[in-house]
């Protein structure tokens, strides 16, 4: 069960691209996790909703992209996916290929949005240096 | 609405922190490496076997996780080798920064070899980067021969299968043909020992393969930097 910790950090890495955009709330965030990043993408799934119930960042959707394996043939140069752990080059049929990829674990994107509650909390301030109009985008 | 481009690994603060102690370990010529399996595979075992052949005056140092206990550690203390245990308190793999912390008091100029033996556990530290040189699985003859495709991740990320309990292959009905074979569907380049550490075999092979691991090691580090 380490897909806890590893929801753990996808959050850490939403907070810190935030704190980059002031006024932005995230929506959405699209990770890639290669099919030998020994990451279960059912498991990550619930361990994100877990993590995010009843917080600030209930409302924030997890998209994963599960991405097969590749690999190039040395004797052709055909780049391919693996299924099933099948490692023929398709075009050839030579078993000297090299990995290319499998294990990634990584950020795409962040959908966000501007932050309704927090102009409103702004605005009720006294004070309000925050009330200054956002530009939004 | 607005969507941007989110760049790094999702680990990051594993990834950073991996990436110093390999520096660390680069700049003091000390060979690490990983050992991975399921619990109970015996990579307890093999690092016995291993400090017991070991040289007296070799500088090998062990750090040994666990959920719970001290009991690794002790046994393994036995040999006269620095052994620190980390215990997880839970956590079902070691992270960088736990390995950071426990050779925080050693002096790696004192070292030329430094074992990480994972908590058991065939699929959580297949994601946590130790800033080892090289990860080392270990299969046992009791396990089932297509453990390599049920947990493609570590097999695909380590650059030994160490293959153990050789000993009882009479009495089970491991194929070890296709477990290799296996092993090689998901790492082509992967290579293989088969020891017993009950009866012994195997076991020079594998010291061979360390000390060979530890001279591609220190090539690479004469190696100009590109």
């Amino acid at each position: 069960m380490h897909e806890l910790g590893i929801a753990n950090s996808i959050l850490e890495g939403v907070a810190a691209e935030l704190r980059r955009r002031p006024g932005s709330r995230a929506v959405k965030v699209g990770v890639r996790i290669g099919e030998l990043a020994g990451v279960d993408p059912d498991a990550l799934n619930f361990a994100f909703e877990a993590l995010t119930l009843d917080t600030e960042f209930s409302r924030l959707k997890l998209e994963v992209e599960y991405v097969p394996p590749s690999s190039r043939c040395r004797q052709c140069d055909r780049e391919f996916e693996i299924r099933n752990f099948e490692l023929l080059c398709p075009d050839c049929g030579s078993l000297d290929t090299e990995r290319l990829s499998g294990d990634e674990l990584e950020f795409i994107y962040l959908e966000i949005e501007e932050d309704e509650s927090e102009l409103a909390a702004a605005s009720r301030e006294p004070s309000a240096q925050s009330r200054t109009p956002r530009v939004g985008g | 609405m607005n969507r941007v481009p989110m760049e790094g690994k999702v680990l990051n603060e594993n990834a950073r922190v991996a990436a110093e102690l390999r520096e660390r370990f680069r700049e003091h010529r000390v060979l690490v490496v990983n050992l991975i399996s399921s619990p109970g595979s015996g990579k307890t075992t093999l690092l016995e076997k291993t400090l017991e052949t070991l040289p007296r005056d070799t500088r090998v140092a062990v750090l040994t996780g666990d959920l719970q206990t001290e009991n690794d550690a002790n046994r393994l203390k036995r040999y006269g080798f620095p052994v620190k245990q980390i215990v997880t308190g839970g956590t079902c793999h070691l992270d960088a920064r736990m390995i950071e912390k426990h050779i925080a008091d050693w002096n790696l100029s004192d070292l030329d070899l430094l074992i990480v033996e994972n908590v058991g556990n065939l699929v959580c530290p297949s994601s946590y980067d130790l800033g080892e040189s090289a990860k080392i699985v270990l299969l046992s003859v009791t396990e089932g021969e297509d453990k390599p495709l049920k947990y493609p991740s570590i097999f695909f990320k380590s650059e030994l299968m160490v293959l153990t309990k050789t000993d009882l292959l009479p009495y089970v009905p491991f194929d070890a043909d296709a477990a290799l074979a296996n092993a090689r569907r998901v790492h082509p380049e992967m290579e293989v020992v088969k020891v017993s550490c009950f009866a012994g075999d195997g076991l020079r092979e594998w010291m061979e393969w360390l000390e060979l691991r530890r001279q591609t090691f220190l090539a690479e580090q004469t190696q100009p930097v590109s």
